[in-house]
């Protein structure tokens, strides 16, 4: 084979993480910020707004549970002197001494301090709302964002891979190129709909208690960091060791998963060959390994929450003792606000340390997650870094009539006649009338750069001609018609088409004018019309129908459930071979290109169902140039040149009957005593 | 329901882990209720005890019980209220760390179970299952499906479990300490819980709905990958990426409006949160106030507020888990549908272990392959060969000659006549004696991974290195395989895609010889091979292997020109049986393909 290789098939279970390259995540950004500025924008507030409303409340709650406690001071005779107390009483025109003289009942206390806490939660409810109205906006606003956003990058990396050449298709797997849209694309997804909303809150979030705490006590704040430190280097020391078995795991599960595939693909085989029982037995053991990995994995990975989360229990009881320690030995306290260490601010810390250590380890769970989709955005970014195909053709096709004066002029309507337009550097235009007149001059052409697949190729094709090329595989038949309509490109001026240098003409028009036929058929979803009329799309039915009798698909096709609306699903898998290559040469039939390139199209028919298509086949050439690759010599005997291909060089031409004279390597073919495919 | 009965079953030595998890995890979820009840009595204490006042202490008993140990002053007292509660969160740790690790290991090992039964049973499947079901579709079945069960299976004996304790508990727990102000719960639970299932149930149908037509939307990508030389010469580009944009935006519509009821979530979720918080702060602490803290103490306060973040996430969770199942529940039933499926073709009661020879008779033999098929694939096949013939079949596709061989190694049961090796009808045999009588190389035929000599030894394990060569020589495989850097030991890529087409064949037709086969069956398997060798492999077979009967179905007139016997085959029909000159004078179809692959060669 001298066709590019593909790549070897990737393992099905996702693609090595590599690092991801600087600049990923701006790009991504970018997009989603050029795509939808305003929503960008709402979101990123509306984010910060509702992660606020979420850290702060323990600043309300703290406030409320002091009043509480003053309002139990009043009442149990053990006010202090704080000047926060008198206040309180001062404004219920009370003093220390009332207090201290007896107290006050509870629900004299209760009216005392009530206010002041039905003012604090009226504040907490304000917040709250603002929390909860940007929280509905945002979510909804994202629900918007992510999927407009995956639909323009599904669109652009369509709209990308359409423009790709030929050649970008012979090198990727078509497996490959679908995780673009699957894997790729899902990624991307979590990325944008949840690792990005997710880091903006943890990290708003850790600020924002980070502070708080410090509000309220710099010694209990340390005592939270330690306890954030442990959890850390446990999760740490787990999730690496976890890991390493988890990569063991996906790669027992890859192998497990690929002799699945393999023995249930070729399980005829195996039945026909009693082979059973050692392919069960290899499963067994395949299976076993992967159990053993998997469970591993699958214990770092389970004990993780657990380990963290009673560390985070321990963590509440150090500060529910310490805290108490403080307030009971009245050890001064450091902090922003100023305040004592007290009751209420043990309990805020309490909420508070849970939030923060929650948030801490979201953040770290999002950071693989922010990895995994960058590398995803790589690769689609690599795709729409991938070099599209290079058109600096000017020469056009366009329809053309013939004036009084025997010119031939542009036409804006259908004529059936085509023409070349060929502006030239001074300004004038010329025409030259479509006639499929295709000449290579010793054409020399390699895939890769060193490796030459074909040789000094020379042809001339006249109009209305038959050429046919006879060789092995990878002698270099598909690489010469890859060259004609430009799939890969070679230096200027060795291939002319009706005396054009075919580098000249754009190659959509180019493309236009060779119709095709394939070995593989590929049909596309929709209905037996719709795959016809997919020639030239503006075909009214009738015409679809005349191209259908030609090809001589009419009567199977009528006789279909549903006629020609028949829907044509999976490639037609419910259609024969012979049927499928009918619709396709209806196809190009009713595209009706002066050439034709008809590509192994009878193949893999057998001869009975052959001379259906050939007949076919022979209503379409009439009047074309044809060039034929074809495998079985019955279908080209009548070419009017054949050119027997060897290792990419022309190694006999001329007409059936010549070369049967000749008695060289086509007569040798054709009597079958030697074949190419060795 | 059946179906979970069923898949409970594969747990098998397992259950000891499957049953230890969840324990463990409700142990784990009881201390981590116990905490928060240990703490609020603790910072209650701490509280009243700095106010010299009485507080609501649930746990008094065992302070009274510590001050008769003599542990007097409070520091000591909180000293041991806080190894208590650090004793709690160990246990805790090591219930939930040891959860964990039967978790794992009856989910793995449940799956490695699942695995292995339905790769057994798959491997039992006669030639009509596997049609039934697909490669592909059994495929994923055993990969995708039992990953997605064995996920569902985890959270089931781990979070499914946790949620609903963690829930009933954290309630519980809730009435104990916070007596009146736990009722704020028993308004907003079901305000949650009627949220998330109204939420669920109007997102569920159009997700559902959604993801069919994404796979579609990636379906019409492939279609236009593997299209792409059509799209290209028809210049199709842009048609094609209106195509796609239209169905891309289709899919984007239906997922933002799902998403956008989703979006409920979060929001609800808060607002429950936050008014658990605010009718604490509004109405807990005017409990405290009025009551002195002996009805609802600081304590109760704090304790409240964390049962109240349980048993909200608990629901949460709960939610989800009901999701993940719904979803895996699909794959639950795809899986049980292979294991439901019984082979259709089981080896009889006293089977017969030895063929006697390569007879073969067909005796009225009609055959379909669904019972439901209105037309037989084959219709009235009376065939007599005797052992040692050799019988070329021809005919166009669809002609069911592939149907025909088929059931001579008993791939596919006759629907009606019989069909006798040896003299003996087929379903008599042992399956197993049969097949290794009877040698089919199929049309579609695989190599599999592995070198060449492994390979080869698929047809008989024993075989020497000479008998290997042998064959590969009578295959005219010999010399190919010579020319290779590594000889036999070469390795052939999975689907062998590093060996062409004729040599596929005729390793195809090596590995069939050496099970030394009373009957060999080749199934258009030279078609990629030339003429000549072709010729050769057939003189070979006449010469070194002449008591075998050999059955070679073929497109070529060339390759079965000297059979004893050629039947040509016609919509499930014989149409003619004769050698090949009785044939080119009577039959039609015989001449009419002579004609069109010979035309031209009479030229000279």
């Amino acid at each position: 084979m001298n066709k590019p290789m593909k790549n070897p098939r990737q393992p099905s279970m996702g693609r090595p993480i590599k690092k991801v390259k600087k600049g990923t995540f701006s790009r991504v950004i970018k997009h989603l910020f050029s795509f939808y500025k305003a929503p960008f924008v709402i979101v990123f507030i509306c984010i910060a707004l509702s992660a606020l409303a979420g850290a702060l409340p323990a600043l309300f709650q703290q406030s409320v549970l002091t009043d509480v406690q003053d309002a139990l001071d009043f009442i149990s005779f053990s006010a202090k002197d704080s000047e926060r107390q008198l206040e309180l009483l001062a404004s219920w025109g009370l003093s220390a001494s009332d207090i201290t003289n007896g107290g006050l009942s509870p629900m004299a206390a209760l009216k005392v301090v009530y206010p002041s806490i039905l003012s604090t939660v009226i504040a907490l409810i304000c917040v709250y709302s603002v929390g909860l109205i940007a929280s509905f906006i945002h979510t909804r606003t994202m629900a918007t964002v992510t999927q407009g956003f995956l639909n323009k990058m599904r669109n652009l990396m369509f709209k990308k891979m359409q423009s790709l050449p030929i050649k970008y298709f012979d090198t990727h797997t078509h497996g490959d190129i679908m995780s673009y849209y699957t894997n790729d694309i899902d990624t991307l997804r979590q990325l944008v709909s949840q690792s990005i909303p997710q880091i903006i809150t943890a990290s708003i979030t850790i600020v924002t208690v980070f502070f708080v705490m410090l509000y309220f006590s710099v010694w209990m704040t340390l005592l939270v960091l330690l306890g954030v430190l442990a959890i850390t280097l446990v999760s740490k020391k787990i999730g690496g060791g976890g890991a390493k078995y988890f990569i063991r795991q996906q790669q027992a599960l890859g192998k497990t998963e690929g002799y699945v595939e393999e023995m249930i693909n070729g399980q005829k085989v195996v039945k026909v060959f009693n082979y059973e029982d050692n392919s069960k037995k290899r499963f067994e053991e395949l299976n076993a390994q992967l159990c053993e990995d998997a469970t591993i994995a699958n214990k770092y990975a389970n004990t993780l929450m657990p380990i963290i989360n009673n560390i985070g229990h321990i963590l509440y009881v150090f500060i529910v003792f310490v805290g108490c320690l403080l307030v009971v030995l009245g050890v001064p306290n450091v902090s922003i606000s100023g305040m004592d260490m007290s009751i209420p601010t043990v309990i805020a810390f309490i909420g508070m340390s849970k939030q923060f250590t929650n948030n801490i380890s979201q953040l770290s769970q999002q950071a693989n997650a922010i990895i995994m989709g960058l590398a995803g955005a790589e690769r689609i970014f690599e795709l729409m870094d991938e070099e599209s195909e290079v058109d600096n053709g000017y020469v056009t096709l366009v329809n053309a009539m013939y004036d009084e004066n025997g010119n031939l002029i542009e036409s804006e309507a259908r004529t059936g006649i085509w023409a070349w337009k060929h502006p030239h550097g001074d300004g004038s235009v010329t025409y030259t009338r479509v006639m499929g007149d295709v000449r290579m001059n010793e054409v020399d052409f390699g895939y890769v750069e060193d490796k030459i697949v074909l040789h000094d190729i020379s042809l001339y094709a006249e109009p209305g001609q038959k050429i046919a090329f006879v060789g092995a595989t990878g002698a270099g038949k598909t690489t010469i018609t890859n060259l004609i309509n430009r799939f890969y490109d070679i230096a200027d001026g060795k291939i002319r088409y009706d005396g054009i240098n075919i580098n000249k003409i754009r190659k959509s028009d180019l493309r236009r004018s060779l119709g095709i036929v394939l070995q593989d058929v590929n049909l596309f979803t929709g209905t037996v019309m719709d795959n016809i009329r997919y020639g030239k799309l503006d075909a009214t039915d009738e015409e679809c129908i005349e191209a259908a009798k030609r090809a001589n698909a009419h009567s199977f096709i009528s006789m279909l459930p549903d006629g020609y609306n028949t829907i044509i699903s999976g490639n037609g898998s419910d259609l024969s071979q012979g049927q499928r290559q009918l619709i396709s040469i209806a196809r190009a039939a009713v595209a009706d290109p002066p050439v034709m390139i008809l590509d192994e199209a009878t193949s893999s028919i057998d001869t009975r169902t052959e001379a259906l298509v050939s007949a076919g086949l022979d209503a379409l050439m009439q009047g074309r140039t044809v060039f034929v690759i074809a495998h079985r010599l019955s279908t080209i005997k009548n070419s009017n040149v054949i050119m027997v291909l060897d290792h990419g060089r022309i190694i006999e031409r001329g007409s059936h009957e010549d070369l049967l004279e000749q008695r060289g390597k086509y007569y040798q073919l054709y009597t079958g005593s030697f074949d190419f495919d060795e | 329901m059946k179906t979970i009965k069923k898949l409970a079953s594969f747990v098998g030595e397992y259950k000891r882990n499957a049953i230890l998890s969840p324990v463990l995890v409700s142990l784990e979820v009881i201390m981590e209720c116990i905490i928060p009840f240990f703490t609020a009595d603790l910072i209650t204490f701490i509280e009243s005890s700095m106010g010299n006042r009485e507080g609501k202490i649930i746990t008094a008993w065992l302070i009274d019980l510590l001050r008769g140990w003599g542990i007097n002053s409070n520091l000591g007292i909180i000293g041991v209220y806080c190894g208590f509660l650090i004793v709690f969160a160990l246990l805790s740790l090591m219930f939930g760390a040891l959860a964990g690790i039967h978790c794992s290991k009856a989910s793995c090992g449940f799956a490695k179970n699942l695995r292995t039964e339905l790769f057994n049973a798959s491997q039992d499947f006669s030639f009509e299952n596997i049609d039934k079901f697909s490669s592909s579709s059994l495929v994923t079945r055993l990969t995708t499906d039992v990953t997605n069960v064995q996920q569902s299976f985890m959270m089931i004996i781990r979070t499914a479990i946790r949620s609903p304790l963690m829930f009933i508990f954290s309630i519980v727990m809730a009435f104990l300490r916070g007596g009146k102000m736990a009722l704020i719960f028993v308004v907003i639970v079901p305000v949650l819980l009627f949220s998330l299932l109204f939420i669920s149930r109007k997102a569920m149908p159009i997700f559902r709905k959604v993801f069919k037509k994404y796979d579609k939307l990636n379906g019409s990508i492939q279609e236009n990958v593997k299209g792409m030389r059509v799209v290209k010469s028809f210049v199709r580009e842009e048609h094609e990426g209106e195509k796609f944009r239209g169905a891309s935006e289709d899919v984007r519509d239906d997922f933002v409006r799902a998403e956008k009821i989703l979006a409920f979530n979060s929001p609800v979720m808060q607002l429950c949160i936050y008014a658990v918080m605010v009718s604490l702060c509004l109405i807990g602490s005017r409990l405290i106030i009025s009551s002195n803290s002996t009805a609802f103490a600081i304590g109760d306060f704090s304790a409240l507020l964390t049962y109240g973040m349980q048993i909200l996430m608990s629901l949460m969770m709960l939610s989800m888990i009901f999701v993940m199942i719904t979803m895996s529940s699909e794959s639950a039933s795809r899986i049980c549908e292979v294991l439901d499926e019984k082979t259709t073709i089981k080896n009889p009661e006293n089977p017969i272990y030895e063929v006697a020879n390569g007879d073969i008779d067909f005796n009225s033999v009609n055959f379909k392959y669904a019972k439901r098929a209105e037309k037989f694939a084959l219709e009235g096949i009376e065939l007599h060969i005797k052992s040692g013939q050799t019988i070329g079949i021809i005919g166009g596709t669809g002609s069911s000659k592939s149907s025909l061989i088929q059931l001579i190694p008993r791939l596919y049961d006759v629907t009606e006549g019989s069909v006798m090796v040896g003299g003996i009808d087929v379903r008599s045999y042992d399956i197993r004696t049969l097949r290794d009588a009877v040698s089919v190389v199929l049309q579609k035929n695989v190599l599999f991974s592995g070198t060449i000599k492994e390979n080869l030894r698929w047809g008989n394990e024993n075989a020497t290195d000479e008998e290997l060569i042998r064959a590969c020589e009578l295959a005219c495989a010999d010399e190919f395989i010579r020319s290779f850097p590594d000889g036999y030991d070469t390795y052939i890529e999975q689907g062998g895609t590093n060996v062409s087409g004729g040599q596929k064949q005729r390793l195809c037709i090596a590995r069939a010889l050496l099970k030394k086969p009373k009957i060999l069956i080749l199934d258009d398997s030279t078609s990629a091979v030339d003429t000549r060798t072709d010729a050769l492999i057939r003189k070979a077979m006449r010469e070194e292997i002449p008591d075998t009967t050999k059955i070679i179905i073929a497109q070529r007139i060339s390759s079965v020109q000297d059979a004893d016997v050629i039947i040509i085959l016609d919509d499930g029909k014989i149409n003619g049986i004769g050698n090949h000159d009785e044939l080119l004078e009577t039959n039609e179809i015989y001449r009419e393909i002579f004609t069109s692959q010979t035309k031209g060669a009479k030229v000279e």
